[in-house]
């Protein structure tokens, strides 16, 4: 019984904001890639941080994960960090090629 | 008048419980899935052992006399992708894990029974686009897919294959899931995290990696896929892009996708070698964190594959040590292993043999890593034949043989009935012969200078290749002769009965082979993992009472 008393019913009007919010997101992603933002790096980081929220828009409501136990939440927390020290060290790579002053090393 | 004998009925089991095709195909039971399995990982086995042989026959001479260079990329190309992803990658985890992951644990079946079919149907669709690419000509760009040569100047079916390992990746991690909640849901009442046998401990870290890497090769094949197709830049320098970039997100998966093949082999060795050394596992802790730390650092290690493109000299040198790191984990189980043996009452049965030849196998295997591990001496052996013979002797001398130790340990459990004992040492004998005599000569091959994926090589080095095209016959001798007694004794064997080789886990306790639903009740553990006293104790009890 306790599995279905902790079993939370999402009203269908919070979907509906949930969507709402990713189809006007989707626009100003649209829209922003038309803006100069004053260099390329920031178009980047504007799009990106768009769409890590938009993505977390997905995973808190649509995937249930805010009412989730926290063993799903912490399921879902060591996939985040495992795409941390994904990009993290890819990063140690790129940040150091030049340090030798050669090129590629 | 005489009176005919009535048949002696078989006791009702998951092999006879239903019948035809459709029994078979719209399955739930992770019994019968996991046979699905093997009949159709056993066929890509066969499949890429074809090109295997081709690989081995033109190598036999310095000249391209077989095929000519394209036919020959496409070749090496087709055996590595389909040996990978289509074999080594599945096989213990799909048809070992499958099968006895429940069985160990006294479940009745995994805890999504109709997921578990669809990672079956997806492991078939993805092999249905590996074999129309094999059919259609197949793809050359090595199974590593390397950009820009892959995305924007090789004729192949790039895309197609691609797409095969892009839809089997799912399959892979539909199986993770499953083993992750079964293990953390479904334990029989008393059985506690350290009673789980090693074998459980090894599929969960297994399934750790299936979940957290697959994704990733997703998503990196799907950006090739892009790239090629929409000539969106992601790697080729020519779109904006940086090839280094496909290979970092290539080997994050790639390198721990050998843990994902050899941590499911460690898990079988460890029950193989307690079992027929009668004695609980030496450091049975260790060796269950270490399947653990094998896991995590496995996923820390991938700029060792890097070292000769522009990577930073300052990540290699990261990489480089962290490499080393992730030798410590496996030294333990060696370790482990030996000390296991050390004192115990070793039985020399095939399984055993197989399994001490993973031992010595895997050890040099793992030893020649570390020589590609270090910066300076990579530089000279990467792309050399010393990088072939250092991976087959993980993933065929160890994945493989491992695979081939279990197949023999629990085939009594699945199919009920015993194989040819005599014929299964010999076997076991020329695998572990066939295997020195076909990849120790590419060691000295490498270290002369002899580059992989070349079909034309100067004279001076025939006598290796010669040497190592002869192994390979007599290796392929030694995986013919258990295909012919294993499919013999399905009907010809000697049943088997529930445990013949007096081994401890909860799987022997039920009958060979289990019913449907695996156990008559569900079991109550109460004892340690691999308590051999209390198993003579029983023994000796209905010896008592017969």
């Amino acid at each position: 019984m306790a599995a279905h008393e902790e079993h939370h019913v999402v009203p269908k009007s919070v979907y509906f904001a949930v969507f709402t919010a990713l189809i006007v997101l989707t626009w100003v992603t649209a829209w922003i890639s038309t803006k100069d933002l004053g260099s390329s790096s920031l178009n980047v980081a504007v799009a990106l941080s768009i769409a890590v929220f938009k993505a977390s828009l997905v995973v808190l409501f649509f995937m249930h994960v805010k009412y989730g136990t926290k063993l799903t939440k912490m399921i879902v927390g060591i996939g985040i960090v495992w795409l941390l020290m994904l990009l993290f060290i890819v990063m140690i790579d790129f940040w150091t090629r030049t340090w030798m002053g050669v090129a590629g090393r | 008048m005489t009176t005919a004998t009535p048949p002696v009925k078989e006791p009702k089991n998951y092999l006879n419980a239903e019948h035809g095709l459709r029994s078979w195909l719209l399955t739930q039971d992770h019994k019968r899935i996991a046979i699905l399995y093997l009949i159709a990982v056993s066929a890509f086995f066969v499949v890429g052992g074809l090109m295997a042989v081709l690989i081995r026959l033109e190598l036999a001479t310095p000249a391209g006399d077989l095929m000519d260079s394209n036919t020959y990329n496409k070749v090496f190309t087709m055996h590595g992708v389909i040996m990978i992803f289509f074999f080594l990658i599945p096989s213990i985890p799909a048809i070992l894990g499958n099968f006895l992951l429940p069985l160990m644990i006294g479940a009745k079946d995994l805890a999504f029974p109709r997921i578990n079919l669809i990672s079956w149907y997806v492991y078939m669709l993805g092999g249905t686009f590996g074999v129309i690419v094999l059919l259609s000509g197949g793809v050359d760009t090595g199974w590593t897919f390397y950009t820009p040569f892959s995305s924007s100047y090789s004729n192949g079916y790039v895309v197609l294959t691609a797409l095969a390992a892009f839809i089997n990746g799912f399959s892979s991690i539909l199986t993770g899931l499953n083993f992750i909640v079964t293990v953390h849901r479904m334990r029989a009442p008393g059985l506690t995290w350290f009673r789980l046998p090693l074998f459980v401990w090894a599929h969960y870290s297994t399934s750790v990696i299936m979940i957290l890497g697959t994704p990733v090769i997703a998503v990196t094949l799907f950006l090739l896929m892009l790239e090629r197709g929409l000539h969106i830049g992601f790697f080729d320098p020519a779109y904006g892009g940086d090839p280094v970039l496909f290979q970092h997100l290539f080997w994050f998966y790639s390198h721990p996708a050998v843990y994902i093949m050899i941590l499911p082999s460690m898990g079988v060795i460890s029950e193989v070698i307690s079992t027929f050394s009668s004695k609980k596992p030496f450091g049975y802790t260790f060796i269950a964190f270490s399947s653990v730390a094998i896991a995590v650092f496995g996923f820390l290690v991938w700029g060792h594959h890097l070292y000769v493109s522009s990577q930073s000299a300052y990540a290699g040198m990261v990489f480089s040590i962290l490499s080393y790191i992730v030798a410590i984990p496996s030294a333990i189980k060696v370790f482990n292993w030996a000390a296991t043996m050390y004192k115990g009452s070793v039985r020399l049965e095939a399984p055993m043999l197989y399994a001490i030849g993973f031992i010595g196998l895997f050890t040099v295997g793992g030893l020649t890593g570390l020589f590609l591990a270090a910066m300076g001496l990579d530089v000279h052996l990467t792309d050399t034949y010393f990088v072939i013979a250092h991976f087959h002797y993980v993933m065929v001398g160890g994945a493989i043989m491992g695979y081939q130790a279990g197949i023999h340990f629990w085939w009594p459990k699945i199919v009920g009935r015993m194989y040819p004992r005599a014929w299964a040492t010999v076997a076991a004998i020329l695998t572990f012969v066939g295997f020195n005599l076909t990849f120790f000569p590419q060691f000295i091959l490498g270290y002369l200078g002899m580059p992989r994926r070349y079909h034309v090589y100067p004279p001076e080095f025939q006598v290796f290749n010669v040497l190592s095209s002869a192994g390979a016959s007599v290796l392929g001798l030694g995986y013919l002769i258990p295909a012919i007694y294993l499919i013999w004794s399905i009907k010809n064997g000697e049943p088997a009965g529930a445990n013949p080789w007096g081994a401890t886990g909860l799987e022997w306790q039920t009958s060979s082979p289990p019913p449907t639903e695996n156990f008559e009740v569900t079991p109550v553990v109460t004892t340690e993992a691999y308590d051999y006293t209390a198993l003579t104790l029983t023994t000796q009890e209905v010896t008592h009472v017969g």
